[in-house]
């Protein structure tokens, strides 16, 4: 992916900035200019908790180019307590721990390995759930 | 609108075709295919294709398979819906002689995926995907599947190797298959020890990486007449073609267990042809991965929600079974050659509604139907055949 699209991007990926929509107040991530729950059209900024569940997951063993040094990983969907689901990596985990319902927080780590250009791409990943809700 | 028919096929071998070249192996399949209906020349090729220009380096791709084939001078382009590409390039071309736009029509369906190395392959796969919100986190295309299977297995209490008929019946059928990559049975013992790819998909569950063509020609039913010999095998006529979306990425689905735009273009191709689930007689599914068979049938009208697993019996779904599936092996058995795999589907439809599916062959087999996924579930075509 290149820099100038990592760079638009970087606000849901650093800090999971998504949306309210004004018309059917549902949660949006990531932004987009319709709603898609409603097909109105989506509304101001607002950053998600980053908290949420795995609802289910996989741990992968043949990977994509860019990704071979991390290999094996488990990757995720992402029920967030506000209703989007995301797809992301757990990290701070061993493998063999995760399961469908653990409760995880969303963390910004490095993405992928560094690309000739020596660009490096931060984002989220979640791990297990350090503190409660308050 | 006017009615269409098939009136030739013709498909390459699929595998590691390492000898032949995508231009090479798209001719192998176009040349039998007009040969099959025996005609010189046509007005249109359409190809599908989903990697020519990750892989290959090679856009342009009709045109230069057209210049290839002798085809100088007519309409060629490229149609891309991901591992749709071959359902919805036969859509178009099915489109542009319903219009009476063209009255002779090639549609093929090419990919070439053994000329580069796994990792570039699976990166290149996962562009079926959303870039920046799924492939970017570093979810290959077996892994979304991969995330489906588990929840599923979660949500409906499914034991492990309760996907394992799926792939056994799907290499049965391959074995009789002349043109399939793997011709040899499976047992569940090789099912149960197959190395794991994506928790829980094992290598069994998962359709191969290879190369592959196949082509339709395509005609007004009125004229089949006019274009065909007395010898010839025999027109099919497509009774249904339909399409629908979903959204891109899985983790934005209503319900990722769910295959809505399975649902509603199966729908959609049962009011087009006039029939109910009951009335088809063979079925032609995206096994890509068998996770895929469970959620096909679940979403077509076959099983219900959840118990799609519960199919994958002989009984069920075998060349003698109440529905059978995969009948020439399917995407785990023939392959998967995605651009081509939804041309492979009809064309294995049609050697069955006209009696040349060899040992393979279905009795009395009338109705079939064939349904092409793109994606994780994000693009899915489906089209109906008669005699
Ligand atoms: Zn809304």
């Amino acid at each position: 992916m290149g820099i100038p699209n990592l760079w638009r991007t970087k606000g849901q990926r650093y800090s999971l900035a998504g949306e309210i929509c004004p018309s059917c107040s549902q949660h949006i991530f990531p932004p987009r200019d319709v709603c898609p729950h409603c097909a109105k059209p989506a509304g101001p900024i607002h950053t998600l908790s980053g908290r949420g569940e795995v609802y289910s997951y996989t741990t992968m063993y043949n990977v994509p180019q860019g990704f071979q040094e991390q290999s094996p990983y488990t990757v995720a969907l992402v029920k967030l307590e506000e209703g989007p689901m995301v797809t992301a990596q757990l990290t701070d985990v061993e493998n063999e721990e995760v399961a469908i319902g653990m409760k995880v927080e969303m963390v910004t780590r490095k993405l992928r390995e560094e690309s000739e250009e020596g660009q490096i791409v931060y984002g989220y990943k979640f791990r297990p759930r350090l503190t409660e809700a308050a | 609108m006017r009615s269409v028919s098939i009136i030739g096929i013709g498909q390459s071998a699929v595998g590691e075709l390492w000898d032949r070249s995508a231009r090479h192996i798209a001719y192998d399949a176009i040349s039998a295919a007009m040969q099959d209906a025996g005609i010189e020349t046509a007005d249109a090729l359409f190809l599908g294709n989903m990697l020519s220009g990750s892989l290959l380096e090679q856009e342009h791709l009709a045109t230069l398979v057209a210049d290839f084939c002798g085809l100088r001078g007519i309409e060629a382009a490229k149609v891309e819906a991901a591992c749709a590409s071959g359902a919805a390039t036969l859509r178009i071309g099915t489109m542009a002689v319903a219009s009476g736009m063209h009255d002779l029509v090639i549609v093929a369906g090419l990919e070439k995926m053994t000329d580069t190395v796994g990792k570039d392959t699976t990166a290149g796969l996962a562009t079926a995907s959303d870039a920046e919100y799924e492939a970017l986190h570093g979810v290959s295309f077996v892994g979304l599947n991969a995330l489906i299977m588990q929840r599923y297995m979660y949500e409906y209490n499914v034991p492990i190797d309760a996907f394992a008929g799926f792939s056994i019946n799907a290499h049965r059928n391959g074995a009789n298959n002349p043109n399939a990559m793997f011709q040899e049975a499976i047992d569940l013992d090789a099912y149960v020890k197959a190395p794991v790819i994506a928790t829980p998909i094992n290598i069994m569950d998962s359709s191969p990486i290879c190369d592959g063509a196949a082509a339709l020609i395509l005609a007004p039913t009125e004229y089949v007449k006019e274009f065909t010999t007395s010898h010839h095998r025999g027109a099919v006529q497509i009774l249904a073609s339909a399409s629908a979306n979903d959204t891109l990425a899985v983790h934005d689905r209503r319900d990722p267990l769910f295959l809505e735009a399975a649902y509603v273009s199966s729908q959609k191709a049962y009011q087009q042809a006039n029939v109910t689930p009951a009335d088809i007689d063979l079925f032609e599914l995206h096994d890509a991965f068998t996770i895929m068979s469970a959620l096909s049938l679940e979403a077509t009208g076959f099983a219900r929600r959840g118990e799609g697993w519960r199919m994958a019996h002989e009984e069920q779904i075998g060349i003698n079974g109440k529905l059978p599936l995969s009948t020439m092996g399917g995407l785990k058995s023939r392959g998967h050659p995605v651009g081509a795999t939804g041309v492979y589907q009809v064309a294995e439809v049609v050697q069955q509604l006209t009696e040349s599916a060899g040992a393979n062959q279905v009795r009395n087999a009338r109705i079939g139907m064939a349904q092409n996924i793109g994606g994780s579930g994000a693009t899915i075509i489906t089209h109906i055949l008669g005699t």
